[in-house]
Order: structure tokens, then C-alpha cells, then sequence
């Protein structure tokens, strides 16, 4: 059992939460992901750590409630539990040898790419943080990539913050001004990541992508989270989660990523006339 | 002594009810049944059965007490070599070990070894129980399990029983490995497991959830928090796939995708959220127990399914047992056909699989005989979903992560075959994760025999 022990509602939908896993918060590194369980009856849910602290214990998760696990998570308080709590898994950001590196956030993506880009700030990677959001109002870590990083441009699609328009026509501006990148590393809706790679195939600049899969295990057992990569089948848990992006099979994923999307909005429909967290059946 | 030729029958739900239920398919012997059985065990002095079995249960020995109506001692003789007599009842090959060396199969069907432990099992529990099982006094020394399969489970009870203290560390939420999140409930109920797992607990062996080896945790950490030995029981790894077009379209699951959705997960109940899909139509391929509880656990699902083997049925790998439960419970059967490709529909779902038809050459490796395509018989079968089951291969996180840990030549962790002993000092290891995917009865017998090695070793 996991205490919360801080709680922040960061927009309408996305949020902010602290617990208490010191076994993670030892060992983790950015880029690594733990597998959540919210109560006896949850699905275990795959997410990428946003911040650990090894001196208090405590694993930062920032996510959208946008499916029932998501949204009975983000009904639990300060002082509540989360069930079960297991990492950190996958493997960490490769870092060794980098000099200049843009990472590329989409939406909630952001607060996945963020440990990421502070991760290699604090190594002496030169790093530039292209975010991009839909609108102003849904803007997280703000400031803490302002902190964080060498060079922060801020992206909207309808311009009500920073700049209007996409992270990918930002990165290929960067790039075209001369900025000379070792890597890419992008995080965020796989259409998006798929597009990053696009503008980076041209200059031969290599594309990291941090992906999210099914996953049930976490550990290499149940094959769910397998991806296509240069054809050959890889998983995302113990391969994963980052890999080259030119190499994955973009479709693929994205069709295996919405298989459940229609018990998932029953669900949701469902967990709307539910309050507190608190389940029917109990 | 009793002459009756064939065992006595195991009372079972009728086929058409089961195969729309998950309560378990055999029902168990009464008394009666029990002791009528028994009687058929001709008590031989060289014991052929005993060596047939991994774990040495003493056969005769404990059928003798059931004959004679004395069930608790029958427990206390199956007990003092085997942890989990409930789950080896149910889940054992017997036909292969045991019972297949058993004088009264020459002639008629053997002694119904599996059923006899079973029933003194569910016997036991159910009148006896262990509210009365104490803490054992420890010894002072510390051992750590890593993995609640039933290697670790059969290692962590030998060696408490020896009163080490031993800690057992689970990747999952819940304990018993395989026999939660691979074995249906209709074959062996998860309340046994967790009965089996509690009995453990209250001779005083602690268990962590959630605590992956090699991530979480590694080996060195162990040694560093004070362990004297660890046992290494992390089971098989990622499944393996077949390599054709196709397999990554949605709907083409590992079964160990698909059974751990239904076992571990409760995706059959309404009340746990983790969603499982209702396929109309579902292909099954492989032949081997993993196969059949795939294939049955979505008929109950409510799908028309088709297994596909490349073989025979002679050369299929499951038990006969569960082949013929399946076929009972309506599975359709295409042996000799290979799959060649999955299709799919536009939005990248699984619509056909694509067969070969196969015939029988020479023998091959494994003594048996190679499928060999035939060719121009193509055809395809309409389908929803697929659920491959062809094995597993290695989990190489333990090795990659422990310094002076050695591979085998097929990816497991390297032992000495006679003790366990891993290649690191202290390390010890047994079951699928060494030999790779292999049964429940063969990885308790290899976390025995570590736990007797790691006993020795603790003692010098």
C-alpha cells in the first residue's frame, strides 16, 4: 500500500500526485515506468514516472484521468492508498555521449518528458524542450522545464499561450537555424512522435521515442505491450520503452493502443455516476 | 485388495455445463471413492511410482493410510516430501511419472495416484485446515526467494521448515506464479493456491508483492540486506511467437496474454476492471496444457474455438487428460495444419488466419516426427481473435543484472544440476527459469533440491 501524500489538480482532467514507494524512488531512473494498481479490483496500468525523490521516497506520477483506472486514481486524497505500486521497470534514458539534444513533449507527454530533460540537464547535456499543448488552460511544468533547461519554447495549437502551432514546425525551425543535435527524444501521442521523426529523417539526426503499450505484467510475460521494430518483435516493458522511432511501426501501435477503447468509455460512462472513488459493489 | 481393472471414476460437471462456467471441471473423490481406490495399490517393494515422481512422495505409503480409512496420516506421509499436494493432485502429469510406472497400468489402468493426493489434500483442508500451524523457531539465519511460483513456493516451504527465515519476493500483486496467472481457476481454484500460500505464512515465511529482482532489487542488494543464500525461481519469460505476417494485429494475443487477463486479472467478472474481449471466433496454436487452458478458458468465454497443431494428435504435448476435456467441452481440433499468416481488416483487427496443411516425415531432434507442408493446400479460417501458444523463451533480467551469474547454453541460468548452485556463490536457482518452460511438478522438484543445497551450504 502507497500513501499519497501530495495532490495537486494541475487543469480540469490532469494531475499531480506524490506517494510513498521507497523501493522505487531508490533506484529509479529517468525514462523508467512503474505499473499501478488502484485498488483490489484495478487493472494494472503501465505509466512513466515524472519524478522520484530518493530522500523522502516518494514517486511523482502527472496524468490525465482519462480512463477508469486514471479517474478512480485521480479521486483519491492526501492520506488514501494506492493499492500496489511496482518498479521501476523498463530500461533508463540512454545518456552516455550525448552533447545536444531537443526533447520534444505532446500533451501529457510533457510531464513524462520531463524527468527525461532535467535527467540529462543535471548530466551536462545541453538540452532544448520544445512543448507542445492544445491550449493554455491544459499547460503543465511550466516552470519547472523553464528551471530545468538551457533553451524552453512553448507551443499551442491555437496559440492562446507561447507560440501558436506544432512542436514538429518548432523542432524543424530549430534545426534549420543550425542548431547541431546528437539525438532527438520525443514523448507524447504516437502520432505526434511519428511526425517528429519525419522531420528529423531529413537531416539524419537520430530519433528517440519513449512509447506507451498494453501491458498487463510488466516484466517480460505477457507479450501485450509487443511493438514491430524494423519488422522484428520487440516489448516495449524490458526493450523499452524507448526506441528509435524510425524503426517503429507507427500503425501498429496506435491500432493496438486503442483495442479496449470501447470497454474503456463504457467505463467511463460508468465511473461518471461513481463519487469519491468509491465502487458500487463493495 | 480390490481387482477392479480401470480407476474409479472421477465425478465431473457434464462437458455442456462446464464449458459455459469457470468452477472446476473435476468434482473429487468422496470416501468412499477414496478409499476404494486405494485398495487397488498392490503396496509393490520397489515402489516403481516413488521414483517416477520429482518430489519422491512415498506412494505406497500414503495410499495404504487412505485405505485404511486414516486420512490425516495419509497428509502428514505427502506432506513430509511435497509442499503443495492439493495443486500436484490437479495439475501433474501422473500418466508420465507415477502412474505411468505404476504394475497395475501393465494390465489395466493404473492406480489413480493424482486423484488418491488430491483427495487428501481437499481431505485435510477441509477438516483439519491449518488455523493450528505455527510459526517455526528460526534458526538465525536468513534466506531469500526470489519469485512465488512453485519453485520458490516449494523452496521457501522446505526451507522454513528447516527454520530458516525466508523471505519471498513476487513480481506480481498476488503469489503462486503460474498457478494464478496461467492455470484456470476450472483446473485448479485460486482459494487452494492462496490456502497452500497462507499455510506458509503462518509457519512464518514473509512475502513482498511488487518487487521485481534485477529492477526493484537486485541479487548483490540481498546479500547486502543480510540474506546467507538466495533462490532464484523467476519462471519462464517472453512468449514466443511464430514469426509470420500478422502477428502483431490486434486481436493475436500470447495465451499468456489471454490467461492472465482471465486468471490473474478476473477479466471474466464484472466487478474487476481489467476488459477481455468476447471473440466470436478464436484460433488456438499449439498443442501443448498451455494450448488446451487457452482454448478452454475461450470456449467459456463464450467463442467457437479451433485449435491448430502442426502435428499429430500422438506428438501434441498436452496431457491426454486435457485434450480430451477440450475436445469434450466442443473445442474443434485442425491437427496437422500450420499456420502460414494472420490477415487483417482495414483497421489493422485480425479477420482470417491462413493455413497449411501438414503430413508426417522423419522423426526429428525430439524423437518425433517432423511436419512437412504440403504444398498448394492453403486454406483460411474466419477469426476474430488468435492466442498463440507455442512456449516461452528466457527472462534475461536476473542474469543481466547479477555480476558472476552465468548463462546456459539455451539462456537460462546456469546451475550444477546435482545442487542448484548457480555459478555466484550463494545463488541458487530451479525451474522455468533455467530450463525454460517446463511443468509445475519439475520446478518444485528443482526448488527442492536447491533448498537442500542451500541448507548445506547455510550450515558450513
Amino acid at each position: 500500500m502507497h500513501k499519497i501524500v501530495l495532490k495537486k489538480q494541475l487543469s480540469h482532467d490532469m494531475f499531480w500526485i506524490e506517494f510513498e514507494a521507497p523501493f522505487v524512488a531508490k533506484k529509479a531512473k529517468p525514462g523508467q515506468f512503474i505499473i499501478f494498481r488502484v485498488d483490489e479490483y484495478g487493472e494494472r496500468v503501465p505509466i512513466t514516472m515524472a519524478g522520484t525523490n530518493k530522500e523522502t521516497g516518494t514517486v511523482t506520477l502527472i496524468f490525465q484521468a482519462v480512463g477508469r483506472s486514471t479517474m478512480l486514481l485521480s479521486q483519491l486524497e492526501v492520506g488514501d492508498y494506492i493499492q500496489d505500486v511496482v518498479g521501476p521497470l523498463g530500461k533508463p534514458t540512454h545518456m552516455e555521449g550525448l552533447k545536444k539534444v531537443c526533447v520534444v513533449g505532446g500533451g501529457t507527454g510533457n510531464a513524462l518528458a520531463y524527468p527525461v530533460a532535467r535527467g540529462l540537464a543535471e548530466a551536462g547535456v545541453k538540452v532544448d524542450m520544445v512543448s507542445g499543448f492544445k491550449t493554455e488552460e491544459l499547460i503543465v511544468l511550466k516552470e519547472e522545464f523553464e528551471e530545468a533547461v538551457d533553451n524552453f519554447y512553448l507551443m499551442t495549437d491555437d496559440g492562446s499561450a507561447g507560440e501558436k502551432g506544432f512542436t514538429t514546425t518548432k523542432l524543424e525551425e530549430l534545426i534549420k537555424a543550425g542548431n547541431d543535435y546528437d539525438e532527438v527524444i520525443t514523448v507524447g501521442p504516437p502520432i505526434m512522435m511519428k511526425f517528429v521523426n519525419e522531420v528529423t529523417k531529413p537531416y539524419g539526426i537520430k530519433t528517440i521515442a519513449s512509447l506507451t503499450a498494453l501491458m498487463i505484467d510488466g516484466t517480460g510475460m505477457c507479450g501485450g505491450c509487443r511493438v514491430s521494430i524494423n519488422g522484428e518483435t520487440k516489448y516495449v516493458c524490458v526493450d523499452g520503452p524507448e526506441f528509435d522511432a524510425a524503426a517503429v511501426d507507427w500503425d501498429v501501435l496506435i491500432a493496438r493502443n486503442a483495442y479496449y477503447h470501447e470497454e474503456e468509455k463504457e467505463e467511463r460512462d460508468h465511473i461518471c455516476r461513481l463519487t469519491g472513488g468509491v465502487r458500487h459493489y463493495e | 485388495m480390490n481387482n477392479q481393472m480401470t480407476k474409479t471414476p472421477m465425478p465431473s460437471q457434464e462437458p455442456d455445463v462446464r464449458n459455459k462456467n469457470f468452477k472446476e471441471v473435476a468434482l473429487g473423490y468422496t470416501e468412499e471413492m477414496a478409499v476404494n481406490e486405494a485398495q487397488r495399490c498392490l503396496n509393490c517393494k520397489n515402489k516403481p511410482c516413488v521414483a517416477g515422481c520429482p518430489v519422491n512422495v512415498r506412494i505406497p505409503e500414503f495410499i495404504a493410510k487412505v485405505a485404511e480409512g486414516d486420512f490425516a496420516g495419509a497428509y502428514e506421509v505427502i506432506t513430509s516430501t511435497n509442499s503443495l499436494p492439493a495443486v500436484c493432485g490437479r495439475v501433474c502429469p501422473q500418466e508420465t511419472q507415477c502412474e505411468g510406472k505404476c504394475v497395475r497400468g501393465i494390465k489395466g489402468e493404473p492406480v489413480a495416484v493424482g486423484r488418491l493426493e488430491r483427495f487428501v489434500a481437499d481431505w485435510h483442508r477441509e477438516h483439519i485446515g491449518n488455523d493450528k500451524v505455527e510459526k517455526i523457531p528460526s534458526n538465525g539465519k536468513k534466506a531469500a526467494v526470489v519469485g512465488a511460483g512453485p519453485a520458490g513456493l516449494t523452496a521457501a516451504g522446505d526451507l522454513v521448515n528447516k527454520g530458516y527465515e525466508v523471505t519471498v519476493f513476487e513480481s506480481l500483486h498476488k503469489e503462486g506464479g503460474v498457478l494464478v496467472y496461467g492455470i484456470p481457476e476450472f483446473r485448479l481454484p485460486k482459494d487452494i493456491v492462496a490456502y497452500e500460500i497462507d499455510t506458509l505464512r503462518k509457519k512464518g515465511v514473509t512475502f513482498y508483492h511488487n518487487v521485481v529482482v534485477g529492477r526493484s532489487l537486485d541479487i548483490q542488494d540481498l546479500f547486502d540486506e543480510g540474506y546467507d543464500a538466495v533462490f532464484v525461481g523467476t519462471g519462464a519469460g517472453l512468449p514466443k511467437f511464430m514469426n509470420v505476417e500478422g502477428e502483431n494485429l490486434v486481436g493475436v494475443y500470447s495465451a499468456n496474454e489471454y490467461l492472465t487477463r482471465i486468471n490473474l486479472m478476473k477479466g471474466y467478472l464484472d466487478e474487476y476492471d481489467t476488459p477481455i474481449k468476447k471473440h466470436k471466433q478464436v484460433a488456438v496454436v499449439g498443442g501443448g496444457n498451455v494450448a488446451m487452458d487457452a482454448a478452454r478458458c475461450a470456449k467459456r468465454m463464450g467463442a467457437e474455438v479451433h485449435v491448430i497443431y502442426r502435428r499429430g494428435r500422438d506428438e501434441m504435448p498436452a496431457r491426454a487428460e486435457e485434450i480430451e476435456h477440450a475436445e469434450e467441452e466442443g473445442i474443434q481440433f485442425h491437427l496437422l495444419n500450420n499456420p502460414v499468416r494472420v490477415l487483417g481488416d482495414e483497421n489493422n483487427y485480425v479477420s482470417q488466419i491462413e493455413c497449411i496443411k501438414m503430413e508426417l516425415g522423419e522423426p526429428d531432434a525430439s524423437g518425433r516426427r517432423r511436419p512437412v507442408a504440403i504444398e498448394g493446400s492453403e486454406f483460411t479460417l474466419d477469426v476474430d481473435g488468435v492466442i498463440m501458444a507455442l512456449g516461452t523463451s528466457l527472462n534475461q533480467l536476473i542474469v543481466e543484472t547479477t555480476e558472476g551469474l552465468d548463462e546456459n547454453d539455451w539462456g537460462g541460468i546456469q546451475i550444477n544440476d546435482e545442487t542448484g548452485a548457480c555459478t555466484r556463490e550463494g545463488v541458487f536457482a530451479g525451474g522455468d527459469a533455467v530450463t525454460g518452460a517446463a511443468t509445475v511438478i519439475k520446478a518444485m522438484g528443482a526448488g527442492k533440491l536447491a533448498a537442500a543445497h542451500m541448507d548445506e551450504y547455510m550450515q558450513k
